[in-house]
């Protein structure tokens, strides 16, 4: 009570403490901060060549040295496993960010301003998600060129509908409050009231949003990769893994399970983590 | 005596919390006899909800334990399984609530939904239900029950919805009817019709009715019996004129010397500040009446000329606009620094939305407005952002006009830095000091608002807005939502605040009781038009156009000796003020009928 010089000061702080204490996030954060130390840490860990190919040892089962098996064409599976994290990481976590920079902006002008603005912005939106979302990925993919990259650009910009729409109608309830008009009366400009009094009190269903298209992201970069779209071969993606994997699902049935637990795995951790978020961020929740 | 219809004994029902049951109503016991009404009465809080929905066991089980005894017809209703239950509710008892807006299925007709409740406990065939159900509609004065059966309930307004909601409770012939705040959501003029409407089914039917509701006025209208509840203990149980005139406990004579009562006032010609009570010992002391007198001989602070707003009704393929809500209509009032005016008048009547075109919240297609010899309307950027400044509102709902995700703190000290009056230190400073005002205290400043109370949350407000040393408060039902005593405080924190700081109010209200007390002009208005505005005296003593007469006739007043009183008043639906395009609304003359007291001829 005693100083804290700006009253935004506390704010931050509040939900940190909020997000440390609260369990779904702690679960979250021990699922999914591991998963991303290996992702960081592949290249200085004492692990095989992701690549090197060996023809003695062919899609053998997990064994002392070869903890989870090999591939096809004999790769050390958790060697390919801890670099296909990156990938798959990435372009999950990249996709959504491009498509949450893209569509809350934009939904926010649609609901907030109304009119002409909202025309323009919501019958475009209708439009694309008019489109199937992995065909307009694959579109947007093959229209930019193969690559990891490319391939998230093109799963951000082809979950940004939804998040356009969602953050439309959350504006449209929010501007209802009196909050909104009273904010306007006290002479506070547009970006004021979007960003203090709108943005913050839309933050948890996009958040939900957003962690639920993280796994729909992952997944979307393995269908690009099966298509030569996404992660180029010979480097390794969970989401290309699973794909060859599934040709081989009698023969070596642990091929399969290990990237699709990992995809499993990162999706309810970032599930957990969001939910996590989203009540440490609202003060109503302590 | 007979024996009573319903039986109340230690009734007490918890809730699971995080820390474990919790009990919200302890203890209640009353009874009800046929043919007689019961109230229930209390603030928010009080569990007067929660005793009604355990007596019929609307609450739920796996939430809630309800334990004690509610004898109907011998036999004890918590005893009873739910199937059991399922044939009690709708045919022995039957419920209204507070929301006719939303208690009725929007996707059945009216009719049907009566008729429903025939079937399932009437063992009625359609074509029986149909017909009793019509019987039932012209019954509770629906007019045309033949055409409006087959219609939706969005065809129907506020009051005739209410209607329809007691045409249903009453189709299967209750013994017991629970109206659980039935009028509270109503326009007076219709409250007043439903009160009477409930009196004559009950004295047709002899049916018991158990009344919820915090409104004073209306307890003594419709109850034989009280019964004050006080944070989940029945705090008072007698005759309606006992707990009005000689309570023994002194909540319910605080609650009662809370309750603004129209005619009060005669004889007063300040504002007076409604008196200090003190829940715990009901002791009453009197406050003084506003002692600064308004200088009616300056210039006045706001001028309005022939203000209006209209909004477009658009339709078809292109949305094209086909007609016009005329919201406000050729309203002309001034308002002098230090000032109070009240604009009166029922939903719709364009009161809030003359408050709204006056801040410019929305754009008025004509008239002139001028703030202190500036014209309003031309302004544009930065000289606009400077006029709301001197002109600041509250709002109705103290739970959303708070941003949830800032402290107090933050939300009193942003306009201050959004202005440049102070920022950084100085700011949070000043905020404490305008908390101080407001009576809360600065070690407030970091919670949210979502832990303070309604009538806090009002104070929050005001602080918010008193920071910019506003000329003008543009009170929208501000204190509409408060429960009576938290009511009168921010009432007299009103008063208090322009009687220190000068500063002339719009009080936009419903409450004619309220508004006797705070103001020193009135202008009642009516389908977007100003049609009888004085000096508080003239309008509520000497009222002229008959519009004026009507709604003071039907404020309930809390005086038991008008129990027995019907209004009588016809059954009509308030007019709408939808026009088609190119509609010219027709002159206006105005008569003086002495001391600036105009009334539309």
């Amino acid at each position: 009570m005693t100083d804290a010089a700006v009253p935004l000061a506390r704010k931050g702080s509040r939900a940190w403490r909020s997000l440390r204490r609260n369990p779904s996030a702690i679960v979250g954060a021990v699922i999914v901060i591991p998963i991303i130390l290996l992702a960081v840490f592949a290249p200085v860990l004492p692990i095989a060549d992701p690549n090197a190919t060996s023809w003695t040892a062919i899609r053998l089962p997990p064994s002392a040295q070869y903890w989870l098996g090999t591939d096809e064409i004999g790769r050390d599976i958790l060697s390919r496993m801890i670099w296909g994290a990156r990938a798959s990481l990435l372009a999950g976590v990249i996709s959504v960010a491009i498509a949450l920079v893209t569509g809350v902006p934009l939904g926010l002008l649609a609901g907030y301003f109304g009119g002409w603005v909202d025309m323009v912005i919501s019958r475009i939106t209708e439009a694309l998600l008019a489109m199937p979302f992995l065909i307009m990925a694959i579109a947007l993919a093959a229209f930019l060129g193969p690559s990891l990259t490319n391939a998230m650009i093109a799963i951000g910009l082809s979950a940004m509908p939804i998040i356009i729409r969602l953050t439309r109608g959350q504006v449209l309830a929010v501007k209802a409050e009196d909050y909104v008009e009273g904010a306007r009366a006290v002479g506070l400009n547009h970006i004021e009231i979007m960003g203090r009094y709108i943005l913050p009190n839309i933050v948890p269903p996009i958040i939900v949003q957003a962690t639920l298209t993280v796994a729909t992201a992952i997944i979307a970069e393995a269908s690009l990769s099966f298509l030569g779209l996404g992660q180029q071969a010979p480097a390794a993606s969970w989401g290309s893994m699973l794909n060859t994997a599934k040709n081989f699902l009698t023969q070596a049935p642990t091929y399969a399970l290990f990237p699709g637990l990992a995809i499993f795995l990162v999706v309810v951790g970032f599930n957990l983590l969001g939910d996590g978020l989203r009540e440490a961020l609202d003060p109503r929740e302590n | 005596m007979t024996a009573p219809i319903l039986s109340v004994r230690n009734l007490t029902t918890a809730f699971r919390t995080e820390e474990g049951w919790r009990e919200v109503v302890r203890n209640i016991g009353f009874d009800i006899h046929a043919g007689e009404t019961v109230a229930v009465v209390g603030e928010s809080g009080s569990g007067k909800s929660v005793t009604s929905l355990s007596i019929m066991r609307l609450l739920d089980p796996h939430q809630s334990r309800i334990s004690g005894q509610v004898m109907v017809q011998g036999r004890n209703l918590l005893d009873l399984t739910e199937r059991q239950m399922q044939d009690v509710r709708g045919n022995e008892i039957a419920m209204i609530f507070q929301e006719p807006m939303t208690s009725l299925n929007p996707a059945y007709t009216v009719g049907r939904q009566i008729a429903e409740v025939l079937i399932r406990h009437k063992a009625m065939d359609k074509a029986q239900a149909r017909t009793a159900a019509i019987a039932i509609m012209e019954r509770v004065r629906i007019p045309n029950p033949d055409r409006r059966f087959d219609q939706y309930p969005h065809e129907f307004s506020g009051g005739m919805r209410q209607r329809v909601m007691i045409a249903m409770a009453l189709a299967a012939r209750p013994k017991l009817l629970i109206a659980d705040e039935p009028t509270t959501a109503l326009d007076v003029t219709i409250q007043g019709q439903i009160l009477d409407l409930i009196k004559e089914l009950q004295a047709e039917y002899g049916m018991a009715v158990l009344f919820i509701t915090h409104d004073m006025g209306v307890v003594a209208e419709i109850a034989d019996r009280t019964v004050v509840m006080f944070r989940g203990d029945q705090v008072e149980t007698g005759s309606t004129d006992h707990v009005f005139r000689r309570a023994d406990h002194p909540y319910s004579r605080a609650l009662l010397a809370a309750v603004p009562a129209l005619g009060a006032m005669e004889g007063q010609g300040q504002p007076l500040r409604f008196p200090r009570v003190d829940m715990a010992s009901g002791a009453i002391a009197p406050l003084p009446p506003m002692a600064r007198p308004v200088d009616r001989s300056a210039a006045p602070l706001l001028s309005v000329r022939n203000l209006v707003t209209r909004f477009d009704v658009k339709a078809g393929l292109l949305n094209r606009p086909v007609s016009a809500v005329h919201a406000v209509e050729g309203v002309s009032f001034d308002l002098w620094a230090g000032e109070t005016l009240a604009l009166v008048g029922e939903s719709g009547c364009g009161k809030s939305t003359t408050g709204r075109s006056i801040m410019r919240l929305v754009e008025p297609r004509s008239g002139a407005i001028t703030l202190q010899g500036q014209d309003v309307l031309a302004l544009k950027g930065a000289q606009m952002q400077a006029m709301r400044r001197d002109i600041q509102m509250i709002f109705q709902d103290p739970f959303s006009s708070l941003n949830p995700r800032m402290t107090v703190g933050q939300a009193v000290a942003e306009p201050l830095v959004k202005h440049g009056i102070a920022r950084g230190k100085a700011a949070r400073a000043r905020a404490g000091e305008l908390l101080d005002q407001v009576g809360l205290s600065p070690a407030m400043m970091d919670r949210y608002p979502h832990e303070f109370s309604g009538g806090q949350r009002q104070r929050v407000a005001i602080a918010r807005v008193l920071g910019l040393e506003p000329k003008l408060i543009v009170a929208d039902e501000s204190v509409s939502a408060l429960d009576v005593s938290i009511k009168a405080q921010v009432c007299n924190l009103l008063m208090d605040l322009q009687e220190r700081l000068g500063i002339s109010l719009l009080f936009i209200s419903h409450d004619m009781a309220v508004v006797e007390r705070i103001s020193h002009r009135v202008a009642v208005m009516y389908l977007g038009e100003i049609v009888e505005i004085g000096s508080r005296e003239a309008v509520f003593g000497n009222p002229q156009h008959a519009y004026t007469q009507k709604l003071i006739a039907a404020v309930p007043v809390p005086d038991p000796d008008r129990r027995l009183l019907r209004r009588n008043t016809p059954i009509d639906e308030l007019k709408s003020p939808v026009h088609p395009l190119g509609y010219t609304p027709p002159r206006r003359e105005w008569r003086n009928v002495g001391q600036d007291h105009l009334v539309m001829v």
